[in-house]
């Protein structure tokens, strides 16, 4: 087996050494009845070649996003990644080197990781920035946590505008740690219900800008409402090219920003592995989760990076932790601090603006096609429409001519009363006749009585 | 005398001075590198984009007013500073990499070509199921891989890594308590051996940790647990094959004191590969374990992630597993990802999407490669790799418990060093300076100076040679005085000891420009 060096004669010497006449001495400690005797009901071992083929008949069976015009957003987006990004990322150095708890030796990861906590604190204009988290949903859900251990309150109210997943996720792993969760009834302008829900009780508000609907907020007089009941504003952000463009949650007043990453540096791989960003005001550090690296010196003076304050963590503060995360996600950290740097500021921005102008496009042909209703005032890359009758369906429909149109909202929330509604993004991969397709395709099934045929 | 021997010499010189630095103060390869930001390219990009047609002016005072403050850098740049960083990593693929209770195994090439498939990398989590059937067919094989080598009849995808499996077999079995009326079962019980990520999950989810005592063999005191398994009692948290390296003998009648006390066996799955193919957690009457695709399947562990944690699941707590999970219907594949009707009594939702699917690539690949037979050559090879560690040590170290076979890794204590000068972190810094990444340290915490060396199953013979000869040495150097060598390690590393106190006391978390310096603010 090709992943495997030891020889029989190997075996057969090591066994010598060690002093056992048979492999099956060393796992005696097994008790018998739990001992397999036979091999279990699987395959037997296949070579490279019989591998691949398997698993690309696999791949062939899917709809790649780039096979066509294709405009699903909703918490994870189509970019380009420049090929540079890949090759790196690939290197043995960063691929194959574990947690960096030995800094003399991995500078590399912790170097980056130190650059990776810069650019994520420079884009949501925050103070610090933690080595990154699983992803925005598990990053949302450790804000809210972490809010409690902050203002020592049980509540949490989450906005209607924010990711169905994410709320989900923040209620089941939130409401399970002992806080109370309050679910707002989604709305595309679900923001402007916010304030009214602050209380005494409020650890923290919970809103996305640009929301699950594309609506792009300023959350300001939040963050005012927020403040003045000593809550905390935890502002989330699913598309992390819109940094690029609009006011970051730090000028708006946030006192912790989670985001959703892989849209820089990362593939869509089908829902993971993505990279959670995760930023807050320095007074508020020590109650942070996740890894964190921090510079020093060495023993010549000269300067590197550790991985610091790790008395907040469980290998140190077993079940007084201020989270259970052992693991982040630090080659898609990698990946995306690499993108980030070939961009730069300048290229960042005109990313961001030209998401922003692919999606004033395709809400150009969106309103021209009868039937459909624009229902996002305000947005960045990505904006909801009404169509007539049921979204999915309309969506099946036009996958027949080769159009991805979208997620339908009831696919992330089927009781929310949304049917009709559904969710497109543009990015920089879309092009004039994608959209020029979209708009084509839906204006065939938007039949004249308006049913979805 | 070598046959090219025309103009110039061939050789080097031998003649070298004693200390040699140089001019610029790099060595020689390894060079400072800065930090991207002090490379000045505030107003540089390596991408080449498209003007845009239409403006942001729609969006009025909503769009960012100031400088965000990132540096870029053109693609020669880019690829130079990345590779620069890159060489100051130790990797698996350099050396032997013996983290105890990580797992450091080689990680297959051909896994990652495959990940990299357009029909899996440019797949979109939430485009319509009827063009991913075969991403949901995939899922459903390593289910069924998963299911059929643990014995157990569910399995949860979506755990993003080893923890986040932990918290959702914790609040499975939770929500089976609360479901039976069990809600004040409120304590979980965990052996002073554990990872510190057990009872961080235990209290992540509300319950109290009672630590439950060790043997002097090492092993969970089975007379200990019988008396702390209250009728509060929700959970016992075992690691098996345990942190200390060795098979838990009593397992089945732990298990079965668990469930006479009405509680739940969440089984800590990082070990998985010491008995994979060969032993099924189901047989040894498991209700929950996390499966660390990352380790046992040899996903590459990049630096720290990403992980992927799936967690099987007994009948008794199946019904409860969180949304998505695949399921075969008339129109084939379909994911339920709706935890209220139509998965009734799932407990929620761990992430958004449907877990790491780049990982359960790679590691089906894996599976697949080394197929129902290699996967038990792997389990075998992988603890006679240890024990062999273990018998060519055990004359100059102390190993923590001599009698009988480890599993996959062996664990020493510190009595061996005692009078020596030289601790634990002394020894396996002076490792570096051999070529090794150190053994874990100090863990598991039941140990004293406890050093845990893991070499996994795809370490050659010749490789686990030079290891041990390498540790022989050192051990022979400690025990013979030579104290420096090991106080001021590493040496020949690319920086030498760092001030973890000195971070940890003024955290510097973020570059900052000097006040005077320019940058994108200027």
């Amino acid at each position: 087996m090709r992943y495997l060096p030891l020889t029989p004669d190997d075996r057969a010497e090591m066994l010598g050494v060690i002093g056992s006449a048979t492999v099956d001495d060393l796992f005696q400690d097994v008790p018998a009845a739990a001992r397999a005797k036979d091999l279990f009901d699987l395959p037997l071992h296949a070579g490279e070649l019989e591998v691949e083929r398997e698993l690309s008949a696999l791949a062939n069976r899917n709809r790649a996003a780039g096979a066509g015009p294709f405009f699903c957003g909703a918490g994870a987006y189509r970019h380009h990644v420049p090929a540079t990004v890949d090759h790196i990322i690939q290197r043995s150095e960063f691929l194959t080197s574990y947690t960096p708890y030995q800094p003399e030796i991995a500078q590399g990861t912790l170097q980056v990781l130190f650059e990776f906590q810069t650019q994520v604190a420079a884009l949501t204009g925050l103070e610090v920035a933690n080595a990154s988290m699983y992803d925005g949903s598990t990053a949302c859900a450790e804000a809210v946590m972490m809010s409690q251990r902050v203002t020592r309150r049980e509540k949490a109210i989450l906005s209607g505008g924010l990711h169905p997943h994410y709320a989900a996720t923040t209620q089941t792993i939130a409401h399970a740690e002992g806080m109370q969760i309050v679910r707002q009834a989604a709305a595309v302008d679900a923001e402007a219900a916010v304030i009214a829900a602050i209380d005494a009780e409020t650890a923290c508000v919970v809103v996305q800008t640009p929301n699950v609907f594309g609506v792009v907020t300023d959350v300001t007089k939040i963050a005012e409402a927020a403040h003045a009941a000593g809550a905390l504003l935890i502002v989330v952000t699913t598309e992390a090219v819109a940094y690029g463009l609009l006011k970051s949650p730090g000028e708006m007043g946030a006192d912790i920003a989670v985001a959703e990453g892989q849209s820089i540096g990362n593939a869509l791989n089908y829902g993971g592995p993505y990279v959670g960003l995760f930023a807050c005001r320095e007074k508020l550090v020590r109650q942070m989760p996740g890894r964190l690296c921090g510079e020093t010196v060495d023993a010549e003076g000269r300067r590197g990076y550790v991985l610091t304050l790790s008395t907040r963590e469980q290998h140190i503060r077993r079940e007084k932790a201020t989270s259970n995360i052992c693991t982040n996600s630090g080659l898609c950290a990698l990946a995306f601090t690499i993108h980030l740097s070939l961009l730069g500021e300048v290229g960042l921005r005109q990313l961001a603006a030209l998401n922003h102008s692919r999606a004033r496009e395709l809400r150009t042909a969106l309103a021209a096609v009868p039937g459909v209703e624009i229902l996002t005032p305000r947005f960045f890359n990505e904006l909801a429409v009404r169509v007539p009758g049921d979204a999915a369906a309309l969506v099946e429909a036009v996958l027949a001519d080769g159009v991805v149109a979208g997620v339908p909202y009831s696919r992330l929330d089927p009781h929310a009363g949304l049917d009709d509604v559904l969710l497109l993004a543009a990015t920089e991969t879309t092009t004039s006749d994608d959209i020029a397709a979209l708009a084509a395709a839906l204006a065939r099934k938007i039949a004249p009585q308006g049913n979805a045929q | 005398m070598s046959i090219v021997n025309v103009g110039r010499p061939t050789r080097p010189d031998s003649v070298l001075a004693e200390s040699h630095a140089s001019l610029t103060g790099g060595r020689g390869l390894l060079q400072d590198e800065p930090l991207l930001f002090e490379l000045g390219g505030w107003d540089k990009t390596g991408v080449d984009l498209d003007a845009p047609a239409e403006d942001a002016a729609d969006l009025g005072d909503l769009v960012r007013a100031g400088p965000i403050g990132l540096a870029g850098l053109s693609e020669p740049e880019a690829v130079r500073h990345y590779v620069r960083l890159s060489q100051k990593n130790h990797a698996i693929d350099l050396a032997l990499y013996p983290l105890g209770s990580c797992t450091m195994k080689h990680n297959p090439r051909l896994n990652e070509k495959l990940a990299r498939l357009a029909g899996f990398a440019d797949l979109h989590p939430l485009q319509p199921q009827s063009t991913t059937q075969g991403a949901l067919e995939l899922m459903d094989r390593l289910a069924h891989w998963l299911k059929t080598l643990t014995g157990m009849p569910a399995v949860a995808l979506s755990p993003k890594a080893g923890a986040h499996g932990e918290l959702c077999g914790l609040l499975a079995i939770k929500a089976a308590h609360e479901a039976a009326g069990h809600g004040a079962r409120r304590r979980v019980l965990v052996p002073t051996s554990a990872h510190g990520t057990n009872p961080a999950t235990a209290a992540f989810v509300g319950y109290s940790v009672t630590e439950i005592a060790q043997t002097p063999d090492g092993r969970v005191d089975i007379a200990d647990l019988a008396a702390k398994l209250a009728p509060d009692v929700a959970a016992i948290m075992v690691t098996n094959p345990n942190t200390c390296g060795l098979f838990e003998r009593d397992i089945i009648e732990i298990a079965r004191l668990t469930h006479e006390a009405g509680a739940y066996f969440y089984c800590d799955g990082a070990n998985f590969n010491a008995i994979v193919g060969r032993v099924r957690p189901g047989d040894l009457g498991v209700d929950a374990m996390h499966i660390n695709l990352h380790k046992t399947f040899s996903t590459p562990h990049g630096g720290g992630g990403p992980g992927a944690g799936p967690v099987v699941l007994s009948a008794a707590l199946a019904p409860f597993a969180p949304a998505p999970w695949v399921v075969h219907g008339e129109a084939g594949l379909h994911l339920v990802e709706e935890a209220i009707e139509e998965a009734g009594q799932a407990f929620g939702r761990m992430c958004a999407f449907h877990g790491q699917m780049g990982m359960f690539v790679r590691a089906y690949a894996y599976m697949r490669s080394h197929g129902a037979d290699g996967l038990r050559q792997v389990a075998e090879d992988a603890v006679l790799n240890a024990n062999y560690i273990k018998a060519r040590l055990s004359d100059v170290m102390s190993p923590a418990f001599p009698d009988g076979p480890c599993m996959h890794e062996a664990l020493f204590d510190d009595t061996w060093l005692e009078g020596t000068g030289v601790t634990t972190l002394d020894f396996a810094k002076a490792m570096i300076d051999e070529g090794f990444h150190p053994m874990t340290m100090y863990f598991p915490l039941v140990v004293h100076g406890a050093m845990l060396i893991e070499p996994t199953e795809t370490e050659s013979k010749r490789e686990l040679d030079r290891f041990c000869e390498a540790l022989r040495a050192l051990a022979a150097a400690a025990k013979a005085g030579d104290a420096e060598r090991f106080k001021g390690a590493p040496y020949l590393a690319p920086m030498r000891r760092l001030d973890e106190t000195l971070a940890a006391r003024k955290p510097k978390l973020t570059w900052r420009p000097e006040p005077d310096a320019p940058s994108a603010a200027a």
